[in-house]
């Protein structure tokens, strides 16, 4: 398959986690749909590592995975904290930064 | 036979990650993510990038997606917070909804036009020729300790200070000082160096049970002293009210050490 097939697919899985990001209220909902994103960027970065024959893209796609990583963990602790503050789990109603 | 595999593999990817958002449960959505990313693999390999893809299935279908799972059993999903009660915003209307679909087409309309119609010929090829080395692990290896060493660098203190703050933002915060008169337990940076009660900070305590130290009625409690001590203790902790006050000897919650 060309490489472009593999560009669509990227397109298409980024686009439903945007769409999954606008339409979900549940944090840990949004946090998947956020993977779902950086996981159609690595895949793009790939297809385009195999294009030029060059492993920098790949390279890359793992910096991408470390980040992702990171954000997972620091985006659940914030959720568990939620939980233990007793807050709702809905994006729409915490709209203030404190506590 | 590699059009095949991909259109599998495009499918099962696409199939999960419409999975993810459409489930309403979210350990189901957790565990089509597994799928999406077990896909994705796939496709990875089907690019020649093997070690990329072994990271994929390790590091992301194993290790985060168990991080997920934990979370999502620990807090539980919608149908849980409906049961015991607490305020469920209201879901987003058909009309939001529609929106939101349309932004996603939108969005897949544009990234394609954006990326078929570059100009970039190689796009159309089969990539560049295939040669043995590539995506192995000894030249991911060899680009990450030399040309690649800063980011490398970067990332390992990035991951420590994500588990750090992990750590900060998720631990119990019900045996520190609460002074402020608001109930609301305050941190600072200082609470590190602060000693204790006993038993905070355990997962017992994260499940709502304290640690008891005296066991026996009758008997003089093996830590607490005979005063009632003055604990720090938080608010709306349950049997701290209906304890009599001041009896020595009677099974204690004190928690000074």
């Amino acid at each position: 398959m060309s490489i472009g097939w593999y560009l669509v697919v990227s397109a298409l899985i980024f686009s439903i986690g945007a769409g999954g990001v606008l339409i979900r209220r549940n944090p840990l909902v949004i946090l998947l749909c956020l993977e779902l994103m950086l996981n159609a960027a690595n895949l793009a970065l790939i297809g385009f590592s195999r294009m030029w024959g060059n492993g920098d893209g790949q390279i890359f796609a793992l910096i991408v995975m470390v980040v992702a990583a990171c954000e997972v963990t620091v985006g659940l602790g914030v959720i568990v904290a939620m939980h233990r503050l007793r807050l709702p789990m809905n994006v729409d109603e915490i709209r203030e930064l404190q506590g | 036979m590699s059009s095949v595999l991909f259109f599998i593999a495009a499918i099962g990817a696409i199939a999960g990650a419409i999975g993810v958002i459409t489930l309403e449960n979210p350990f189901y959505s957790v565990l089509a993510l597994v799928g999406h990313l077990i896909s994705l693999a796939a496709l990875f390999l089907l690019l020649r990038a093997e070690f990329v893809a072994a990271a994929q299935v390790v590091v992301y279908a194993g290790a985060v997606m168990v991080l997920y799972t934990f979370v999502v059993s620990y807090v539980g999903g919608d149908s849980a917070q409906a049961r015991i009660g607490e305020p469920i915003g209201r879901p987003p209307g058909a009309t939001m909804t529609l929106a939101a679909w349309a932004c996603g087409g939108a969005l897949v309309i544009e990234l394609c036009i954006a990326v078929l119609g570059s100009g970039l010929k190689a796009i159309s090829t089969h990539g560049a020729a295939y040669s043995p080395t590539f995506g192995s692990p000894q030249q991911i290896g060899d680009l990450l300790l030399t040309r690649f060493l800063a980011p490398f660098e970067i990332a390992s203190y990035l991951l420590l200070i994500a588990a750090v703050g992990a750590v900060v933002l998720a631990r119990r915060r019900g045996g520190v000082d609460d002074d402020d008169g608001t109930g609301v337990p305050v941190i600072t940076a200082m609470d590190i160096f602060r000693p204790r009660p006993q038993g905070t900070g355990t997962m017992a305590e994260g499940v709502g049970g304290r640690v008891r130290i005296a066991g026996v009625a009758g008997q003089a409690p093996v830590v607490e002293p005979a005063a009632p001590a003055r604990v720090a203790e938080p608010v709306g902790v349950p049997g701290r009210a209906s304890e009599p006050a001041g009896v020595p000897g009677g099974e204690s919650e004190g928690l000074d050490a």
